[in-house]
């Protein structure tokens, strides 16, 4: 039925079944969708958010969809300007889940603010000395970017590409690539950055504020090495996914291997400086302001010292080591391992610089306040997860997302 | 106390509020909430999700009886004024909706302006910042009630004490009228410094000495809430018990109020 | 965003940032500006059968 527009030399599904997939990722992006419209047209009530928590389960999808999506920019950079050239294998990948990383950010944003048709006075009314303005342009424009990386991959689709106009296009793109992904560095330096730097510079917030250099805090500094870091291992994780949904190899392990050896030295390399960080906040910055560490972890029902272990050690020093040895690197079930505690890493880190920073009371007569999101809440958080599989389904079967595909799996 | 940012010749309003005069009654809050035409909900048991411009919080000293004491603490803006107007809200506002006056001192919100990103929620440390979850929904005549100098504002957006600035244009208006070229301590007072029957609250000019305040804020028993994170609020503290003025910062358990300094 | 905002203040700050910005900007907008066009042409001469 829509053989003409498959790859060449590559097996895909019967339509049928395809479309099974994209119905029941549809139902779910369907119930996103409407609690999207109820938060829209009802206004931020639906949510459980409040006074105490007027950042809270959108604002740590935000962070955390940000630094997994890092994985595009990171790889763009290896490939593009360090001329890593094997990584050509996994690029394509990597933008496709930045586009939705990205994408998916920028709606969760356009829903969590209280007047959505305001959401343009970020640009227009701009305060160049908010780090949330510098993440609203830098996010926009490398969204631009992404979507600029993504255009070449969805006109060599073979129906498309047909176009002789559309054919030149994509070649062309293709052609200055490296300055565009040079361009989507220096955005994604300083968005990813600017992210970190939105809770880092809450010096009223004695659990996430950070000194730094010059206007930037240090988190400013942690949150774009720990996009570098873990983002591609997601790109790795999600291939992993990938290849086990399709049954197939898709990606040759010498290109797996070597991604997954330099996000195991960027994860090291930041998990010292963020054990740094958390050393030198715990023994001068908070007691500077009358907090000793143990008043961030006791005295609540749920945030404790696990939750530091977790994201450091667990989360952190762990899949390093597993990635950074030879041997880790090249059992496919550890390093597998090493990619999913990456993920959970980097996102309790995201979650405590969001939320734990909102609970955790500052006044001496203050209390803790633990919040529970609602159904809309986790329904469109839900949503860019629905959007995703959609967004993916549909690029593996009509676009050659996969360069080894064919080699690794002949069609006899 | 720490050195506080001057305003050169300029207006610094501010208050001084005594902790041992408060009775807890409630009265800044309402004259609050009616000056400002603060909206409010049929069902307000969320406090989470109340708006309360001036909100008093109960503090105890956590010891039993008969040692029980207890103090309450109203807690407006705190109108900081952090290291040259760098104030903790009003610098992370991406859409520049807040503003430090550099003229009076006072942090103001623009609800036209505001898109409701909460940024200036999370950054403030006193919960002193209310997010409009509803839109107001007035009881039927009530609009009748509504101060007209006053803009009601609608569902999300930010909104603060604004210590009556619409006062403060008032007096300034009448001011003019009369011929005068400044206004008087008298002609410029916040609802909830006028309602409060034991006149726990003294408002004015941080910057005159003249005005009552100046003097206030200079008395051994002054202190300012969370000074330590270098916020360097406008609302001064009166107590004389030391657990009282403890309870206004944190501290190591070998620090105290008076070693801070 | 622009010098005619009202906030708009030509200090060091503004010109850093929106700076970076419009630099980040023009390059995208250039760069897909050329391929467009060379697209354009090039689609122009395959039509004419003048392979480059």
């Amino acid at each position: 039925m829509d053989s003409a527009f498959i790859p060449n030399g590559v097996r895909r599904c019967a339509p049928g079944k395809f479309l099974v997939v994209l119905a029941v990722a549809g139902a779910v992006l369907l119930w996103g969708v409407y609690a999207m419209l109820l938060c829209w047209f009802k206004g931020l009530n639906q949510t459980n958010m409040n006074n105490n928590y007027g950042f809270a389960l959108w604002i740590w999808a935000d962070l955390a969809v940000i630094a997994l999506g890092g994985g595009a920019f990171f790889t763009g950079f290896l490939r593009y300007i360090i001329g890593k050239d094997e990584l050509k294998n996994i690029v394509n990948y990597a933008v496709l889940i930045g586009f939705i990383c990205y994408s998916s950010a920028l709606l969760i944003l356009a829903i969590d603010i209280g007047q959505p048709l305001r959401g343009w006075f970020i640009f227009w009314h701009a305060n160049v000395h908010s780090m949330l303005t510098e993440v609203a342009f830098c996010l926009s424009c490398y969204f631009g970017v992404l979507t600029i990386e993504y255009i070449p991959l969805i006109l060599e689709n073979r129906g498309i590409d047909r176009v002789p106009f559309l054919h030149h296009l994509g070649h062309n793109m293709h052609d200055i690539m490296a300055v565009f992904a040079a361009t989507g560095a220096f955005l994604s330096f300083f968005h990813q950055g600017s992210l970190g730097g939105v809770a880092g510079v809450l010096f009223g917030r004695p659990f996430s504020f950070r000194e730094g250099f010059f206007i930037w805090p240090w988190t400013f500094f942690l949150f774009t090495w720990s996009a570098a870091a873990y983002g591609p291992c997601f790109t790795l994780l999600i291939t992993r996914i990938t290849e086990a949904v399709t049954g197939k190899k898709l990606v040759k392990d010498n290109v797996v291997e070597l991604l997954a050896k330099i996000s195991g030295w960027m994860m090291a390399t930041y998990i010292i400086a963020k054990i740094v960080d958390t050393l030198y906040w715990a023994n001068v910055t908070a007691p500077s302001k009358g907090f000793t560490l143990m008043d961030f972890y006791s005295h609540n029902a749920f945030y404790g010292v696990w939750i530091l272990i977790l994201e450091i050690v667990i989360g952190g020093i762990i899949p390093a080591a597993i990635l950074i040895t030879d041997k880790g690197r090249k059992s496919p079930a550890a390093r597998t391992t090493a990619f999913v505690l990456a993920v959970i890493g980097v996102c309790v880190n995201r979650w405590v610089m969001v939320l734990q920073v909102m609970a955790a009371p500052v006044m001496t007569f203050d209390k803790w306040a633990l919040y529970y999101p609602s159904w809309q809440e986790v329904a469109t958080t839900i949503l860019p997860v629905a959007y995703g599989v959609i967004l993916i389904a549909i690029s593996y079967r009509y676009l050659p997302i996969f360069p080894q595909e064919p080699e690794l799996n002949p069609i006899d | 106390m720490k050195a506080e940012e001057n305003h050169g010749n300029t207006k610094k309003f501010g208050m001084v509020i005594d902790l041992d005069v408060c009775t807890g009654c409630g009265s800044c809050m309402v004259a609050c909430m009616a000056e400002n035409n603060v909206p409010f909900r049929k069902d307000e048991s969320d406090k989470l999700k109340s708006i309360t411009w001036m909100r008093v919080y109960k503090l105890s000293n956590g010891k039993p009886y008969p040692e029980t004491d207890i103090c309450y603490l109203p807690r407006p803006c705190q109108h900081c004024e952090g290291h040259d107007g760098h104030s903790p809200c009003v610098s992370v506002c991406p859409a520049t909706a807040t503003d430090y006056d550099m003229q009076t001192g006072i942090v103001s919100q623009i609800y036209t302006r505001c898109f409701g990103c909460r940024y200036c929620m999370a950054a403030c440390p006193y919960h002193a910042r209310y997010f409009n979850w509803y839109d107001p929904v007035w009881p039927d005549g009530m609009e009748q009630y509504l101060n007209p100098d006053v803009s009601v504002r609608m569902r999300g957006v930010v909104e603060k004490c604004s210590f009556c600035i619409q006062r403060y244009q008032a007096a300034k208006d009448r001011a003019f009228m009369e011929g005068k070229t400044d206004i008087e301590e008298s002609d410029y007072q916040t609802a909830c410094t006028q309602a409060c029957p034991a006149g726990a609250i003294t408002f004015g000019d941080l910057n005159n000495p003249a005005h009552a305040v100046y003097k206030l804020k200079k008395q051994p028993n002054a202190f300012r809430l969370l000074e330590r994170l270098g916020t360097n609020p406008k609302i001064y503290y009166l107590s004389s018990r030391e657990w009282v003025r403890r309870a206004g910062d944190n501290y190591l358990k070998n620090e105290g109020p008076a070693k801070i300094g | 965003m622009f010098p005619f905002n009202f906030e708009w203040i030509w200090d060091m700050p503004h010109m850093v940032f929106m700076g970076g910005l419009w630099y980040a900007l023009g390059i995208l907008g250039v760069g897909m500006t050329y391929c467009i066009i060379k697209a354009a042409v090039n689609a122009g001469n395959h039509a004419t059968g003048n392979h480059d």
